[in-house]
């Protein structure tokens, strides 16, 4: 056994704080526009408009097919030459975990819309509502209900792939974890707060979420 | 910003060796296979018995497999990699721990191989699980009343049954193992993803360099998927799902 000093984790705290706040960002922000662009992915998905939906289909296989460090290198390589200016880690992996999680959470929702019954959509027809507002206040409603828990399980999954920034070095809070560890010199204490942490916070939440599927389930 | 092109890159020498940028990639492929395929062996196997284990009427081991699935669930694979490469060494004995750390062959391959192996292993249980509860009940009740011992009733009845079933999503979760076998670059391997920022960095023709590396990923999870698709084929009774749904 070799020898372990957990002191280390009292003056690390401000610095997995702040890591932690750029992880939680990074996951509402990519949890918020990713479920919006992956809504609408979807609808052009199931668009009878066929080059619309082909390449919606197209883009969400693209992405689902890659390795997701694979993705974050090649946003990080790329957004400078479409905005003409080197970005930041940070910034890239905003962009690159929206872009990403939107094709996961664009299937979600595809089943989601699929699981509304089509005489849901015929009676707001048939009530005078127009495509647009059917989808609006009687499909998407109870698309997002039905798949609340799913898309929940799905953002647990995005905030621990948040953790392969690393691979671009953005400062969330494994990177914080890292530092402190090199400049304590005690890496293998840092890493198992960060485990401990990642570990406690999932667990709790998938616990929620499996209470929140009973209750939806007894809803519906 | 303007991109100079080279399609030729890859059969330039890298700086400061003899290889081509061909050979790196090779190399990588190399690595990602070897790395993917022990991982899914493992996976399979410990997954399958675990997932197995969660049915048993045992309070006890469907709690120890349930904790299994847990733990691995709820940490970050990236996470994992640096446990099982820095954190796990320590809590060795010491004659081990010094062994591992100097003298284990592939270090790093066979950390990553073990690391995914399990976190996999914690998917298919999962997935086996759901495939078991799905089966009638009349099927357990019924091996138990023709004199089956338990064992003999997974083995012969359950089992056969549930894993058909089980080929579709498991077919999906052959081609994360080698989506997340990228991870591995973190501790060393020189695998696909590795290869990649390496010969991004030296060459500097990145777009060349992972347009490459992409398509190789989508080779490997095309294959992936065109062999469970076959076994899945192979292994078809006629009739039986249909029947047990």
């Amino acid at each position: 056994m070799g020898e372990f000093d957990f002191s280390v984790w009292g003056p690390s705290l401000p610095f997995i704080r702040d890591g932690l706040l750029f992880t939680l960002r990074l996951t509402l922000i990519a949890m918020t526009g990713g479920i919006v662009i992956g809504t609408l992915l979807a609808l052009a998905r199931l668009s009878p408009i066929v080059p619309l939906a082909r390449v919606a289909g197209a883009y969400v296989d693209l992405m689902r097919s890659i390795p997701l460090v694979l993705v974050i290198l090649w946003f990080f390589l790329i957004i400078p030459y479409l905005t003409g200016k080197p970005v930041g880690a940070e910034v890239s992996a905003i962009i690159t975990f929206t872009a990403f999680e939107a094709a996961f959470y664009c299937e979600i929702m595809r089943s989601g819309i699929q699981s509304v019954s089509r005489g849901q959509v015929h009676a707001a027809h048939a009530l005078g509502l127009t495509q647009a507002q059917a989808m609006i206040h009687v499909v998407l409603p109870q698309a997002l209900r039905n798949m609340l828990p799913v898309l929940l399980t799905q953002t647990i999954v995005l905030f621990q792939d948040t953790s392969l920034v690393y691979a671009i070095g953005a400062k969330d809070m494994l990177k914080a974890a890292d530092v402190v560890g090199k400049n304590y010199n005690r890496p293998v204490e840092m890493i198992v707060l960060s485990a401990l942490i990642y570990f406690a916070i999932c667990f709790s939440l998938s616990l929620a979420v499996r209470q929140l599927q009973k209750r939806v389930a007894i809803v519906r | 910003m303007n991109y100079h092109w080279n399609w030729g890159i890859f059969g330039e020498q890298v700086k400061g060796g003899d290889e081509t940028y061909l050979d790196w990639l090779i190399t990588g492929l190399g690595w990602t296979l070897a790395v993917s395929l022990t991982a899914w062996v493992l996976a399979l196997s410990i997954g399958i018995a675990v997932g197995a284990l969660r049915t048993t009427p045992s309070r006890l081991l469907v709690a120890l497999g349930t904790a299994w699935v847990e733990l691995f669930r709820n940490v970050p694979l990236l996470v994992q990699m640096f446990l099982w490469f820095f954190v796990v060494p320590e809590f060795l004995p010491r004659d081990w721990s010094l062994w591992v750390k100097q003298e284990m062959p592939a270090k790093e391959f066979v950390t990553a191989a073990l690391c995914l192996g399990f976190f996999t292993s914690a998917r298919v249980a999962e997935q086996l699980r759901a495939g078991i509860t799905s089966l009638p009940r009349g099927q357990r009740d019924a091996a138990l009343a023709l004199g089956f011992s338990l064992p003999q009733a997974y083995r012969h009845v359950i089992l056969p049954q549930a894993l058909r079933i089980v080929i579709p999503p498991l077919t999906s979760e052959f081609m994360n193992v080698f989506k997340n076998s990228s991870v591995a670059f973190a501790i060393g391997v020189m695998e696909l993803t590795f290869q990649a920022r390496q010969m991004q960095e030296d060459s500097e023709q990145g777009i060349e360099t992972y347009l490459a590396v992409t398509l190789l990923y989508f080779i490997c999870a095309f294959t992936a998927n065109r062999g469970m698709a076959w076994i899945e084929a192979r292994t078809r009774v006629p009739g039986l799902i249909a029947k047990s749904g």
